[in-house]
């Protein structure tokens, strides 16, 4: 009875440590590979339009209405104690510190993280990876390799669009439709504003790229049975990498805030 | 050149390959035939080392390949191409691009070179004019050809065909037929070729082996396997269901 208690008990904790397990043996395969073979640029170019460039909108648009929402609500509490010029700071902190990363992080797991393990699982399932073997070519170097380079590059720079573009939209409520001094605004965004948080909120885009690229490609790589399988692949990458994104956030935050303090000293 | 001692490996519970013994020599046609669903194609797959066997030793020129590592591998399957049963063809690139992936991953960056390679293959597999046609615009027939020109392409030593002529019309197979021959006698290539097209069977083997139920059930040269009063074989050599 208490033998089966433990069993019961036990094999989701080993499966998920066996998961995990997998996730950081693709990661140090990844990053040995790297090092250690010749990096196929033409596919990372490939990638890179892929993660980077399309993107885009999708970026854009997520900076600009989270961004706008905030730098309204928080007008809505503050301008009640006549602080509306200090929403500025509080737009610009928190979307640097924390909505910019972690959102960005979302849209970039259900656009790229979704189609990397789509594209993969379909490679797995067709042969075409027991091809990519059969032709003496490593399938981390050929596939995970080129993906993990562009997220590396691509990430801290879409966050940094969608920072940029949530402080411009936070800016444009504030002035425009709330009647916002502009010149406070602007005076205390730049005074509460360090650069220690624009270099958290990059230092999180960086993590979560690894993060989001390791949990997909794994995903892909090990689909099996079918077109059921890489379906399933495909939403587990999305629910896993937008599930790891949101936990380590919490992680990252506490550390870095370590490193990079926050408020004004 | 290829040696392979007591094989044995169970997928999902059951017993494919039970203890499979087998020798090529160098420059040597082996046609491997059987039922359906007998393991031929698992068998093919541990040859190059995408499938771990659970007992036996696979000698590939004088060296075991069993618990290689994959980038060790990669010297084996150099020399060693595969032709899988359904091509296997990267869905992502043109006919040409498939082609000429081994030579790129190879290094060679002229394109000129390149494209004549191509062309040569294409001539050979007559597929001319079909490279710009990405796979899933092609036949099951076309895609085994071009699976074919890409696994042959940069002249391995040794070649593995999983049914090469399945699916072709009877001139195309035929044509198919005399590059595996050509092949074996111009450049001594080492060939095992699974199918299930005796004609063809008969016309490219040096040796014939029967594969049943896991194991070897039957070795020879295609003369002793047509003398062979074994009813097992008869049956499937006619084409026999019970009688
Ligand atoms: N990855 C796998 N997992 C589980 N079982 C498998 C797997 N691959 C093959 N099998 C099983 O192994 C057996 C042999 O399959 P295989 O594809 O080698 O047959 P075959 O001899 O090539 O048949 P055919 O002539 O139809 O191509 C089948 O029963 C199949 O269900
Ligand atoms: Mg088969």
């Amino acid at each position: 009875m208490f033998a089966r208690f433990l069993t019961l008990l036990g094999t989701p904790v080993v499966s998920f440590f066996t998961y995990v397990g997998e996730v950081v043996v693709l990661a140090s395969e990844t990053f040995a590979s790297i090092v250690a073979q010749k990096i196929r640029w033409r596919l990372f170019l490939h990638q890179i339009v892929e993660i980077g460039l399309r993107s885009q909108l999708v970026v854009m648009i997520t900076g600009a209405f989270t961004g706008a929402v905030f730098a309204a609500q928080t007008f809505f509490q503050f301008n009640k104690l006549g602080m509306g010029s200090a929403v500025g700071a509080v737009v610009s902190v928190s979307v640097c510190r924390e909505l910019g990363p972690v959102l960005t992080a979302l849209m970039v797991t259900g656009r790229v993280g979704a189609s990397m393990s789509a594209e993969i699982g379909t490679m797995k399932v067709t042969e075409q990876i027991d091809a990519l073997r059969a032709l003496a070519v490593h399938p981390i170097d050929y596939l995970v390799v080129p993906r993990t380079l562009a997220m590396m590059l691509s990430m801290p720079l879409l966050v940094a669009e969608c920072i940029g573009i949530g402080i411009a939209a936070g800016y444009f409520v504030a002035i425009f439709l709330l009647d916002v001094n502009g010149t406070y605004y602007v005076a205390n965004m730049v005074r509460w504003t360090q650069m220690r948080d624009i270099i958290m909120g990059l230092s999180k885009a960086f993590c979560f790229a690894l993060l989001i690229v390791f949990i997909s490609c794994h995903k892909g790589l090990t689909s099996r049975e079918g077109a059921v399988g890489v379906g399933k692949a495909t939403t587990e990458a999305v629910v896993d990498s937008s599930l790891a994104v949101l936990i380590f956030n919490f992680f990252l935050t506490m550390a870095l805030n370590v490193i990079f303090p926050a408020g004004y000293q | 050149m290829i040696a392979v001692r007591g094989l044995k490996k169970k997928l999902a519970g059951q017993e494919i390959l039970c203890g499979i013994d087998l020798t090529v020599a160098k420059g040597e046609t082996l046609v491997i035939i059987g039922r359906s669903g007998g393991g031929k194609s698992v068998l093919l797959k541990h040859l190059v080392g995408l499938m771990h066997p659970d007992a036996g030793e696979i000698w590939i020129d004088g060296e075991n390949i069993i618990g290689l590592s994959e980038r060790k591998l990669a010297a084996i399957r150099r020399k060693v191409g595969i032709l899988f049963q359904g091509g296997a063809l990267f869905d992502s690139m043109t006919v040409e691009e498939n082609i000429a992936f081994p030579l790129r991953e190879a290094g060679e960056r002229n394109p000129k070179t390149i494209r004549e390679k191509v062309n040569e293959m294409l001539e050979v597999i007559e597929l001319e004019g079909e490279q710009k046609k990405m796979p899933v615009n092609l036949s099951g027939g076309m895609k085994k050809r071009v699976g074919l020109a890409r696994s042959i392409i940069r002249r391995p030593s040794c070649i593995l065909y999983d049914e090469p002529t399945a699916g072709l019309d009877p001139v195309v197979s035929d044509s198919i037929n005399r590059l595996i021959r050509r092949l074996q006698e111009r450049f001594r290539v080492t060939s095992i070729v699974v199918t299930h097209d005796m004609k063809s069977a008969f016309h490219i083997a040096d040796h014939i082996a029967y594969l049943h139920q896991g194991g070897i059930y039957f070795y020879g040269t295609p003369q002793e396997l047509e003398i062979s009063p074994d009813p097992l074989l008869q049956d499937f050599l006619l084409g026999r269901s019970e009688r």
